[in-house]
């Protein structure tokens, strides 16, 4: 199926198998291979970009779903040369050890940043109450990204640093 | 993946026309639990109707004093609904406590309620499994079923409905409104949506084929206070071993059941002044666990116990511990 | 052969004139992994566009094939072969070793109609697509011709046997040291199959150049790959070219190959076009190597002091039917504390599982889960602090074969663990804390790791922009290889960090162990620094050789190297400029390491405290780890950056193998029932509270000539040990089942009447 993806900030026109997910059409098709295939199954976060803008597991999403929407991998985030701020932070914190989950973490720090500023509650947010920028908060965040190399306190640092450098 | 044919639906009636008339068509909205299950050839759709882009995700204030949460809304977008967070919070609660954000980015409403369950021997296709295989057995019933039902299970059958967010969705009384092949709509209380898995677990909805969930009706929330509870085995982002979620004076049992559980039986007792864990006991006295799932009849009693206290507390003004 | 003694001299690592050892510099391959631009295996571009290739994993634990019926594989869309069995090419029987000093023999896939265990590859099909390989690999029926699983750890125990080879240590006389001991424990502990669940799956992507197979694979150790491989397609050696430059986790799990990497390059062979293979997630719970299930008797007997006098530790495990691997879970406790009466071994009983092998700390990891929760346990019944317990179990030379410790420094470890998580804050009864509705608690436990130090080679270069390249047969799995190899060379060197380019994980440059026991960075470090100093005396020789150097006619062993410049006193010139003007095409040196002859006159170990504190609710049985601090001490550290979050990862390992992990059998199939990371619970980022680890100052000269140990396992010795422990003094509930789920620990706090 002829499906039209803004990859990155650029359409992408592809012939796509409806089998073909949006992880697989980034990481064979488009050879995009930053987003990072873990489980296949949405059980690691892996291969998390940002679609129109909001966070998601690209392994349990059709790529054809896609046509007209706007990704955002990992690629798109920054390059070795520019470095994104929660790049930067991720290096400079230490914040993943073999780096296969670093990417989705990245994406998905970026996501959840929005969300909490958007006041969306998570289980740590007090009923009714805006979500407050507290370790506890970005750890519950963050819970959908798995690291077996369990980089998790470096993670929250390096997000308290990138946000920091963000504001 | 079985080869499928895709569309995307751009208006109801004819998402429903097409579902009847398409061989092995099913609806898909989020995909974040069929295309799980498609990849393990569990599930085998011939063909996909995409309805995520219907306009049906809106949430908006009923006549009534109720909501009324359009079948595609994204479960983060019901949970951060300032309607939903202010006056339902348990149903707020119930959806961060299920999956991680990115599933709840994606995963819709009516998805949701039609997620099929998590138990291990349904997920492994060399194993038999009467709702994945009919007629095939049942491979949990002397296995390892820690996660098994207490409630409502059959001998062919002792898997639980693992939503978080149907288990509030129920302790609120929700409707469930449809639109059939006829053109017909309906609704219908969403305790009557599953079934129990008797003889033939692997029909799991009284839905007719075609029939498409549209939206989600919330009555005006029962005085009183909300609470969810979940315990499972590690801190986030984990299937419940049980839930309990408290709405005012209605109680609602989550992966206890093929279904998410109205506790009729202990809202009754309560409602003729039981304590809450006499009442708690009276709802589990009707219980039937397997051996290994034995705990969860203490676990469910301690929870709910605690759940209804919290809702209290937080009514009158303390937020509990 | 070499001795200890010759590493007491000053070099430059020990020096550290620059001070780049030790510093905490960002990961050399960091800026590709953060902007996702690092290739791992499954991701290197091929030469042209590959096929895909899919396993299918038996569905009997033991037995054999009776049927393969693939013709609806074979002619579903896109399909370019399937093979089982009966078609796949020729391969010489597992175990061939052609050549003699292969470091690993041949590893068939597909050899006979013979299961061993459930999810073993029976058949392959190889595609134009990911999409129509993986449908296909759906319509392969096989019939078996099973046997009944014997696959019930628990009702095996009566059988289980000595390990090959192997005999009970025992020193002293266990039996009467123990009756005659005024306090005495007598505990058994269990813990499950635990599994890798390395974040990449394996996956191999191979083809070929004429005779010459380039096989891109994720392995831990590069030579064995290549050289199982080069036995197991029938060709010489160097006719593999094996790469693994980038690598999604192993903890052992990638120490070997699996039939990922066979079948692509059988298949590349076959088909003459790039082929690449990847484990579902699902796959690699059977299809790879798991932590064993263990039980472990500990039995301690003490005088009223506190004194040990008799101590032993028995355990049982498991292997598969083909296989002799053991969890040596009583080994660590040899060195760790004083009594004149011990016994320790292992009983090992074959099972119709999948293969048993290494994993984070094997050994260690699980071996601590028993002996120190009983020392925890002595301590209550001794009235004693769980800390002064073990300093009052010090031993002043190794408990077992006398030898003098090279370094140790677990007192310090202890005391200053304790000073710095505030434990003077724990009441010794358990259950008197309430944070809200949490119980809370601390624990502890000590930490120890033996150290080894295996043959390396490597090599070294300089050219004519003074740039320093350090290759090496070795593997970074995200221990920090990469890293501190150019924090070697840089520093044996004179160069800036930036100056220095490292390739590593590639068969064809000097060999090294590759990744693994925590041996890594001490093994592959000695080697760099030895190539280092053969590179300094090269270019020594070259500045006092050349005629237009200002150091021309000096002594070749007087040259300094620093900020890039060599110089002599007040001579100098730079290290760009002299090789661009007398060796313009560069000069690459080897240098090598081993281990010294006397090594083991020395009882070398990493030792460490784990101090944690956590939340129980007595309603739920729920458990939250709330923080935990560890105190190492591991040698010298080359980067306090990429050694502490070893430290901290190690230690979250723990977590989890406390309080989630865990594989289910059920014997009824011999199948593991959790296969997926939904199901195989490894701790996420909530279950994780306030962490930290610290380093010691220590050198430990007796190790290697850098006086450096590994960290990557250490972190994890002892760790889920101070978890139970807190979860102990939280709500009084001591569980010796592994993990400590609610509804074990409800179990425990309503049988307290909780």
């Amino acid at each position: 199926m002829r499906t039209t993806i803004t990859v990155n900030g650029e359409a992408r026109s592809l012939d796509l198998d409806p089998r073909t997910t949006l992880l697989d059409a980034l990481r064979e098709h488009l050879k995009l291979t930053g987003s990072k295939k873990g489980c296949d199954h949405g059980q690691c976060g892996a291969c998390t970009v940002l679609v129109n803008g909001v966070r998601i597991n690209s392994c349990l999403s059709l790529a054809v779903a896609h046509d007209g929407d706007e990704v955002v991998s990992i690629e798109g985030v920054g390059t070795v040369e520019k470095l994104h701020p929660v790049q930067q932070a991720f290096l400079t914190e230490d914040a993943f050890q073999c780096g296969y989950c670093t990417p989705g973490q990245i994406c998905s720090t970026l996501g959840m940043l929005q969300e909490l500023e958007a006041g969306w509650p998570s289980q740590e947010t007090a009923p009714d109450a805006k979500p407050a920028f507290t370790d506890a908060e970005i750890r519950e965040r963050m819970s959908g990204n798995i690291c077996r190399c369990s980089a998790y306190p470096q993670i929250v640092a390096a997000i308290r640093r990138a946000a920091e450098a963000m504001a | 993946m079985k080869a499928f044919t895709y569309e995307r639906a751009s208006d109801a009636k004819a998402a429903v026309q097409a579902a009847v008339e398409t061989p092995g068509a099913r609806f898909i909205a989020g995909g974040t639990n069929l295309l799980d299950l498609m990849k393990l050839e569990i599930e085998q759709p011939q063909h996909l109707i995409d309805v995520s882009r219907l306009p049906m995700a809106g949430i908006e204030e009923t006549g009534e004093g109720g909501l009324r949460i359009g079948a595609s809304a994204t479960n983060s977008q019901v949970a951060g609904d300032p309607g939903v967070r202010s006056r339902y919070p348990v149903l707020s609660e119930a959806i961060v406590a299920g999956g991680s954000p990115q599933l709840r980015n994606k995963a819709s409403v009516a998805g949701n309620l039609l997620q099929r369950t998590r138990c291990a021997y349904f997920y492994d296709t060399s194993k038999p499994c009467n709702k994945r295989t009919p007629g095939s057995g049942c491979g949990a019933l002397e296995g390892l079923n820690r996660n098994g039902a207490i409630f409502g299970a059959s001998h062919a059958c002792i898997a639980t409905h693992t939503s978080d967010m149907a288990v509030a969705l129920v302790a609120l009384e929700a409707r469930v409104e449809t639109l059939s092949p006829s053109g017909a709509t309906r609704a219908f209380p969403l305790l009557e949506l599953h079934r129990l898995p008797g003889e033939t677990p692997h029909v799991e909805t009284h839905l007719i084929p075609g029939e498409l969930i549209t939206a989600v009706m919330l009555p005006p929330p029962p005085s009183g206070g909300q609470v969810y509870r979940k315990v499972r085995d590690r801190a986030s982002y984990a299937g419940g071993l049980a839930s309990v979620a408290v709405a005012g004076g209605n109680l609602a049992l989550g992966m206890v059941a093929h279904k998410p559980w109205r506790a009729v039986d202990a809202e009754a007792a309560m409602a003729s002044g039981a304590t809450p864990a006499e009442a708690v006991a009276r709802e589990l006295a009707g219980a039937s666990p397997l051996g290994r799932n034995d705990f969860k009849i203490p676990l469910v009693a301690r929870l709910a116990a605690a759940a209804i206290g919290e809702a209290q507390d937080r009514l009158s003004g303390g937020r509990g511990a | 052969m070499s001795s200890v003694h010759d590493w007491a001299a000053p070099n430059p690592v020990t020096t550290n004139r620059s001070g780049l050892i030790g510093k905490g510099v960002d990961r050399y391959e960091g800026p590709l992994k953060v902007t996702g631009t690092a290739p791992y295996a499954y991701e290197v571009q091929p030469p042209s566009p590959p096929a895909y290739g899919v396993m299918v994993g038996a569905t009997i634990a033991t037995g054999r094939i009776t049927g393969a019926d693939t013709a609806e594989a074979e002619a579903a869309p896109g399909v370019l072969a399937v093979w089982t069995h009966r078609n796949v090419p020729a391969q010489p029987p597992r175990g061939t070793r052609v050549h003699p000093r292969s470091t690993a023999g041949s590893r068939p896939a597909l050899e006979s109609d013979r299961v061993y265990h459930w999810g073993q590859p029976v058949a392959f099909v190889i595609a134009d697509t990911l999409e129509n390989a993986v449908a296909a690999s759906h319509l392969v029926r096989l019939t078996y011709d099973a046997d009944a699983p014997d696959a019930d750890f628990r009702a095996r125990l009566a059988d289980a046997g000595q390990p090959p080879g192997e005999q009970d240590v025992e020193i002293g006389d266990f039996d009467a040291g123990f009756a005659a001991s005024a306090v005495r424990l007598d505990e058994t502990w269990a813990t499950p199959i635990q599994n890798h669940c390395q974040m990449e799956p394996c996956a191999s992507l191979v083809w070929w150049e004429g005779d010459k197979c380039i096989a891109h694979t994720s392995v831990q150790m590069v030579k064995p790959a290549q050289h199982g491989l080069a036995e197991t397609l029938g060709i010489p050696r160097d006719d593999v070219r094996l790469m693994t430059r980038y690598i999604g986790g192993g903890f052992g799990g990638k120490g070997q190959t699996y039939d990922d990497l066979t079948l692509a390059a059988l298949a590349a062979r076959a088909l003459e076009r790039p082929v690449k293979v990847a484990f579902t997630r699902q796959q690699m719970m059977h299809g790879t190597i798991h932590r064993p299930a263990t039980v472990m008797r500990v039995r301690l007997g003490a005088e009223k002091d506190g004194r040990l006098n008799a101590f032993s530790i028995m355990t049982w495990t498991h292997c598969h039917q083909d296989g002799t691997f053991t969890e040596h879970a009583s080994n660590f406790a040899r060195a760790l504390y004083a009594a004149p009466n011990r016994l320790t071994g292992h009983r090992l009983v074959k099972l119709d599982l999948p293969g048993a092998g290494p994993m984070r700390a094997p050994g260690e990891a699980s071996g601590t889960m028993s002996l120190e929760c009983a020392m925890d346990e002595l301590a209550e019944r001794l009235g004693l602090d769980p800390v002064e317990l073990r300093i009052r179990n010090e031993p002043p030379s190794d408990p077992e074969n006398g030898r003098p410790f090279s370094q140790r420094q677990l007192v310090r470890c202890l005391k200053e663990g304790a000073q710095l998580f505030g434990w003077d804050r724990r009441m010794p009864t358990p259950g008197l804390v309430r944070d809200g509705r949490w119980l809370v608690g601390m624990g502890m436990a000590a930490a120890i790791r033996g150290n080894f130090l295996l043959p390396a080679k490597c090599s070294f270069s300089v050219d004519a922009e003074g740039v320093i390249t350090v290759r090496q047969g070795m593997t970074d799995i995200g221990t920090g290889t990469y890293t501190v190899l150019a924090q070697i060379a840089a520093e044996t060197l004179g160069v800036l960090l930036g100056d220095v380019r490292v390739e590593i994980g590639d068969s064809e440059l000097p060999p090294a162990p590759g990744s693994g026991g925590q041996f890594g960075a001490a093994s592959a470090g000695s080697a760099a620094l030895a190539a280092g100093m053969n590179l300094r005396r090269a270019i020594a020789e070259l500045a006092t050789g050349d005629p237009n150097s200002p150091l021309y006619g000096d002594d070749p062993e007087l040259v300094t190297f620093q900020d890039g410049v060599v110089a002599i006193e007040n001579k100098s010139e730079t290290l760009a400029a002299l090789v661009r003007r007398a060796a313009p095409a560069g000069l690459t040196v080897e240098g090598d390491s081993r281990p010294a002859a006397d090594m083991r006159e020395w009882s070398t170990q990493t030792y460490g405290s784990h101090f944690c504190e956590v939340g129980v609710d007595p309603v739920t049985g729920e458990v939250r780890v709330r923080r935990m601090l560890g105190v190492f001490a591991a040698g010298r550290i080359l980067n306090e950056k990429t050694a502490r979050s070893q430290l901290t990862g190690g230690m979250i390992w723990g977590i989890g193998s406390a309080i989630t992990e865990g594989n289910a059998v059920d014997p009824r199939y011999g199948s593991l029932i959790n296969q997926d990371l939904a199901q195989y619970l490894v701790p996420v980022q909530a279950d994780i509270g306030e962490l930290d680890a610290i380093m010691l100052d220590e050198v430990d000269d007796k190790a290697n000539p850098m006086g450096i140990k590994g960290v990557g396992e250490l972190g994890n010795s002892g760790a889920g040990a101070a978890v139970a422990n807190a979860i102990y003094n939280a709500c009084g509930v001591r569980l010796r089942d592994y993990p400590i789920t609610p509804d074990k620990l409800l179990a425990g706090l309503m049988a307290k009447g909780m």
